[in-house]
């Protein structure tokens, strides 16, 4: 295993605001990892220290294992695609993609090959002549990829490429980008607050918040498995509860909570009072009819389609469900009982 | 789809280094030791352009040695640290970059030497020591040496610049070695040329006619009557200087904003006719010298002038001097600077938001109200900038009050009698340059207070439709009545000023003639010497050309730069910087000519009677208003910008080239012609610093007008306002076309 880049203990402050503290992190060669996270968590400024565009206040960066913490942006062996492209206005589709190349002092017919291939692997062949101007927002979006990735640099960095498509093509973007990431095997930093859309391309995901790293790990690691409230509510949401650790039994707990016993995994947590993370789809809704352990109410019922989304009261305290299977749409006032699923619930140690 | 270049494995063409090599270092290195081993090290030549040293006993003659000679042969053995800080940083060519060692080697080296230049430089001077308390320590003393030279000038930069690169390779500035030699670069000249002759003044008005500190004498100078004196309000006799001169700068500053907002509402807010006209008709004042208008007042309202002769053949009425004095002095500013508080209310009132004017209306406010409590508190920010520009304009004029003022003296001219006249008295002038500049820098204080941290942004990217709301009828009157008689009185003073140059002797004989044309610009051809210019004006009219023509580029380009890193970067003391940069406008030009005499009339830096002072003086003069261009443009554009051709590995000097100053022609071009239109009219710092050998067509002018050669005066200033003309024409067909009216305003806004 290669490392591409490495953070020792990287501080980043703003004159009395720590932006990024005390961070250290290794990401492999060839890998995509994202850095998710609320806004004002730290990921942008982490981004922009592998950059080379902030510098750190302390602490040491690394790059394909030389040490860059001193160096400008250019003269680090990376490239970045900007959240608003950043697509020179005044030159041509053509002129954009050779820019870099021409920086890297390759010979003309050097650079007017590889950005050629550049604008063929992104599926814009033949647009080299238009301006920015002239294209739609998802082909300039292609464009600020070929600019980028014609540098093979060591890294490629994304800041919340996305964020300036629609919806629709927001999902085919992060598809095509993930393609070629994995086709090309570049080392790629991905900055995002999109959980999903982190979820879907990443290899790796670092969550961040309030300047420290909350969590690293792959999607699944991270979903199944939060270290915290936090990380739990932001991968996905989750209604946290209290609960109680009856006994250890090997590898598991058995959990009591609101009266429903259950058997979790103990995490290390030894019994007593504690917190458990639930999955709002890990929640079933059964009518009057059936018997269940705990009674609730309805507040508020919203229907979307694919799913129906309830907040339903009762001695846990204020729940949110979310009902995928909708053999029947419950109304607001009604009484039902609830009860756990299997997965999606987890023990979080208390802070 | 499929791509064997660019799968990773595959990188070959590239080059291995990507870290660049330490290019800059030794380029500067080289320049360092160049000027300390070639080129002469002291400016003993004559001017800065003179060649002369090159067969005048060079490299051996004292006067033009380079610094090791110096040392070695002619006894200045106080050189020696510079020898050896320029030895410090070649260590660090060796060491790479990321070693602590290189930034150590260059920050000691590059400091201490740049430092020691200085100390050396301010300690011994033409006369031995340069300050009187080393005489008084250490007795007197034989040594003496010049002003820096060309070798000394590339020492300093090249220790400057290494220092700079020893803080990037520490990390500061984000390592960019380019914007941090910039920063250096900015810090110094704008300390240099702006800081520096500000604090002689203040240091020379503490001092006495013999040279030692004397505080009372400057309390007693500072409160005297002659200044400060309230007679007039009960007497017959005159007021101070200072009242005088504040009186009337808040006369024209209101007067000249009020009219500037007239024209500006009825161009953009009205369905007036001739808006077109008015626009360009607005720019004309600006390429005109301010005193040609005064001088215009005189030939139609003087004793001898049209009106007078016409009242006198009428009505027999006798004709009095009822235009000199305050009357006159006025009439003359709001004309002359009406067009800048216009230019800047223009974009102003444009910029108000139409739909915050729409949404006022649907909260049911009339027109009258929307406009009042809408409209005009959201244009405070361009109209606090009118009154500034316009009090700070009327407080610095010197041509005006000097020939139309009569009994009324104001600062400006009290201080050029101070050091022209016969008392020579450079304390005084210090004295009432205070004054003056404690006025403007109050001014400009006040108008920061004013407009405080509320935010007047209203343009903000977004579409904006919708329509401005029309003038209510009362307000629209109002401001026609205001404008009207302005326009009229305008027109009869350009007519005279186009005329005048072709009347042989304003009232007394009327014939139509070339003469003063033919005086000032005459050309013969000889077989003998080819083409001879001799009328008498050539002469400063070329020395104009020049000097305007390379300093309006390096003004435009000093300003841009300072925007760029105003707008651009972040680092320690980056307030104060842009404050500095700020103070050099609200400096009155009058007060900045005392200034530079004061500080540059002697080593270190020696270029009085040059013409590199009158470069220097328009470039600091005028680059706040290539600065702020610069930052409006800047603003709109997107730093990330910058930044992606950062990491696309251009440097910050390519991408600057590459990126950002092709989208910012429109500031370029504002910078351009407003920097060169400037140094062809300006008069109230270059009347100091003028020489014979670099005389400036206004400080020319002023002195046939003083002899009352009153058709040649107007005659060769026709000649400058269509040169002017000309150049802006051209400046225009180079950089590509633009309406010039609207990015002025935003080039003047402060």
């Amino acid at each position: 295993m290669e490392t591409a880049v490495e953070f020792k203990h990287v501080t980043k402050a703003f004159g009395e605001v720590q932006a990024v503290r005390e961070i250290s992190f290794t990401i492999e060669r060839g890998k995509l990892v994202t850095l998710l996270g609320p806004s004002g968590c730290g990921k942008t400024t982490t981004l922009r220290l592998i950059a080379g565009l902030e510098m750190v206040t302390e602490g040491k960066v690394f790059i394909g294992g030389k040490e860059v913490t001193r160096l400008s942006a250019s003269d680090r062996d990376v490239s970045m695609v900007f959240q608003s492209y950043a697509l020179f206005p005044h030159m041509t589709v053509m002129q954009n993609v050779s820019y870099g190349l021409t920086m890297s002092r390759l010979s003309k017919k050097e650079v007017s090959e590889k950005a050629l291939e550049g604008l063929d692997l992104v599926g814009l062949t033949g647009y080299g002549g238009r301006l920015p101007s002239e294209l739609s927002g998802g082909q300039q979006q292609r464009v600020a990829v070929a600019r980028a990735l014609v540098l093979e640099p060591e890294v490629l960095l994304f800041d919340e490429p996305l964020s300036n498509l629609d919806a629709k093509l927001r999902r085919r973007v992060r598809e095509e980008i993930r393609e070629l990431q994995q086709k090309l095997g570049l080392t790629t930093v991905y900055v995002t607050h999109d959980q999903e859309e982190a979820l879907a391309v990443s290899d790796r995901i670092i969550v961040m918040n309030e300047a420290v790293i909350a969590q690293e790990g792959t999607p699944h690691q991270l979903y199944e498995d939060p270290v915290n409230l936090f990380v739990s509510n932001f991968i996905g949401d989750a209604n946290l509860v209290k609960a109680e650790i009856l006994r250890i039994d090997g590898d598991e707990a058995e959990v009591d909570i609101g009266g429903i016993k259950l058997k979790l995994p103990h995490r290390g947590i030894s019994p007593g009072k504690v917190s458990v993370a639930i999955r709002p789809q890990s929640i079933s809704l059964n009518g009057a009819a059936k018997k269940g352990k705990i009674s609730a109410t309805i507040l508020k019922a919203s229907y979307l389609g694919e799913h129906v989304e309830y907040s339903v009261e009762c001695s846990l305290g204020e729940l949110f469900v979310v009902d995928n299977q909708m053999e029947t749409q419950i109304d607001p006032g009604s009484s039902v009982f609830i009860d756990f699923r299997t997965r999606g619930l987890c023990l979080i140690p208390e802070s | 789809m499929n791509s064997p270049v660019l799968a990773p494995e595959n990188s070959s063409g590239f080059p291995e280094t990507l870290i660049k090599s330490n290019f800059s270092l030794k380029l500067w290195l080289i320049i360092a030791w160049a000027g300390f081993l070639i080129l002469p090290w002291y400016a003993a030549y004559d001017g800065f352009w003179s060649f002369i040293w090159l067969t005048d006993g060079y490299p051996t003659f004292d006067e033009y040695s380079p610094g090791i000679l110096q040392i070695t042969m002619h006894q200045r053995w106080w050189l020696w640290p510079v020898a050896l800080s320029l030895l410090v940083p070649l260590p660090a060519l060796f060491l790479p970059r990321t070693d602590a060692r290189h930034a150590a080697a260059l920050l000691l080296g590059g400091g201490f030497g740049f430092g020691y230049m200085l100390f050396q430089g301010f300690v011994l001077g033409l006369h031995g020591w340069g300050w009187d308390f080393l005489g008084d320590l250490f007795g007197p003393t034989t040594l003496s040496q010049f002003g820096l030279g060309y070798g000394a000038l590339l020492v300093c930069g090249g220790f400057l610049f290494i220092f700079t690169q020893g803080l990037a390779a520490r990390g500061a500035i984000k390592g960019d070695i380019f914007v941090s030699g910039t920063i250096g670069l900015s810090i110094a000249m704008v300390t240099a040329f702006v800081f520096y002759p500000v604090g002689k003044i203040l240091i020379n008005s503490l001092k006495n006619d013999e040279g030692d500190y004397d505080f009372s004498l400057f309390l007693e100078k500072i409160s005297s009557n002659n200044i400060w004196s309230l007679a007039c309000l009960n007497s017959e006799l005159n007021c101070g200087v200072a009242w005088n001169s504040l009186w009337m700068g808040v006369l024209v500053g209101v007067a000249t904003t009020v009219l500037g907002l007239a024209f500006a509402l009825l161009v953009t807010r009205t369905r007036m006719h001739a808006k077109g006209f008015v626009r360009t008709a607005s720019l004309l004042p600006i390429i005109t010298p301010p005193f040609v208008i005064g001088l215009a007042l005189i030939l139609l309202f003087g004793r001898a002038g049209a009106v007078n002769a016409f009242l006198e053949w009428a009505f027999d009425i006798t004709p009095t001097r009822w235009i000199y004095g305050l009357t006159g002095i006025l009439v003359a500013q709001i004309l002359a600077f009406t067009p800048i508080a216009f230019l800047v209310l223009i974009g102003v009132v444009e910029g108000v938001s139409p739909s915050m004017e729409e949404a006022a209306q649907t909260l049911r406010a009339s027109h009258w109200q929307t406009f009042w409590t809408v409209s005009l508190p959201l244009m405070r920010p361009g109209l606090a900038n009118a009154f500034l520009l316009g009090f700070i304009e009327s407080l610095a004029d010197f041509g005006n009050p000097l020939i139309l003022g009569g009994n009324y003296e104001v600062l400006s001219t009290q201080i050029f009698f101070a050091i022209a006249g016969a008392q020579g008295d450079l304390g005084m002038a210090a004295v009432l340059a205070i004054v003056l500049l404690m006025f403007t820098l109050s001014a400009f204080y006040a108008q920061r207070r004013w407009l405080g941290k509320k935010s007047y942004a209203t343009v903000t990217g977004k579409g904006d439709s919708g329509m401005h709301v029309r003038l209510p009828k009362r307000v629209a009157w109002g401001a026609y009545l205001t404008a009207m008689p302005f326009i009229v009185l305008s027109l009869v003073v350009y007519g005279m000023i186009l005329f005048g140059g072709f009347v042989e002797t304003w009232g007394y004989k009327h014939n139509f003639t070339f003469k003063h044309y033919i005086d000032e610009f005459s050309i013969h051809w000889s077989e003998q010497y080819g083409i001879i210019w001799d009328g008498a004006a050539w002469n400063s009219f070329w020395t104009t050309l020049q000097i305007s023509a390379i300093s309006a580029p390096l003004t435009a380009g000093l300003g841009l730069l300072i925007a760029y890193i105003l707008v651009r970067q972040k680092f320690w003391g980056k307030d104060v910087f842009e404050f500095l940069t700020m103070l050099s406008f609200a400096v009155p030009g009058t007060v900045i000519g005392v200034g530079y005499i004061l500080a540059f009339n002697v080593p270190p830096i020696e270029i009085t009677g040059t013409g590199v002072i009158l470069v220097v003086c328009f470039i600091f003069r005028n680059m706040p208003t290539g600065i702020r261009a610069g930052i409006a443009a800047m603003s709109q554009l997107d730093p990330s910008l910058d930044e992606a051709s950062l990491t696309l590995g251009a440097r910050s000097f390519t991408t600057l080239r590459r990126v950002l100053l092709p989208l910012l022609r429109p500031a370029i071009i504002a910078a351009l012609v407003f920097s060169f239109v400037r140094a062809m009219t300006a008069i109230s710092a270059v009347i100091f610093l003028v020489s014979a050998d670099y005389d400036m067509a206004t400080s020319y002018i002023l002195g046939r007008v003083e002899f009352g050669d009153y058709g040649l005066a107007i005659a060769y200033s026709s000649v400058l306002i269509l040169v002017m003309l000309g150049a802006i024409a051209l400046i225009q067909l180079a950089v590509g076309k633009r309406e010039l009216g609207r990015r002025d305003s935003e080039a003047l806004t402060i």
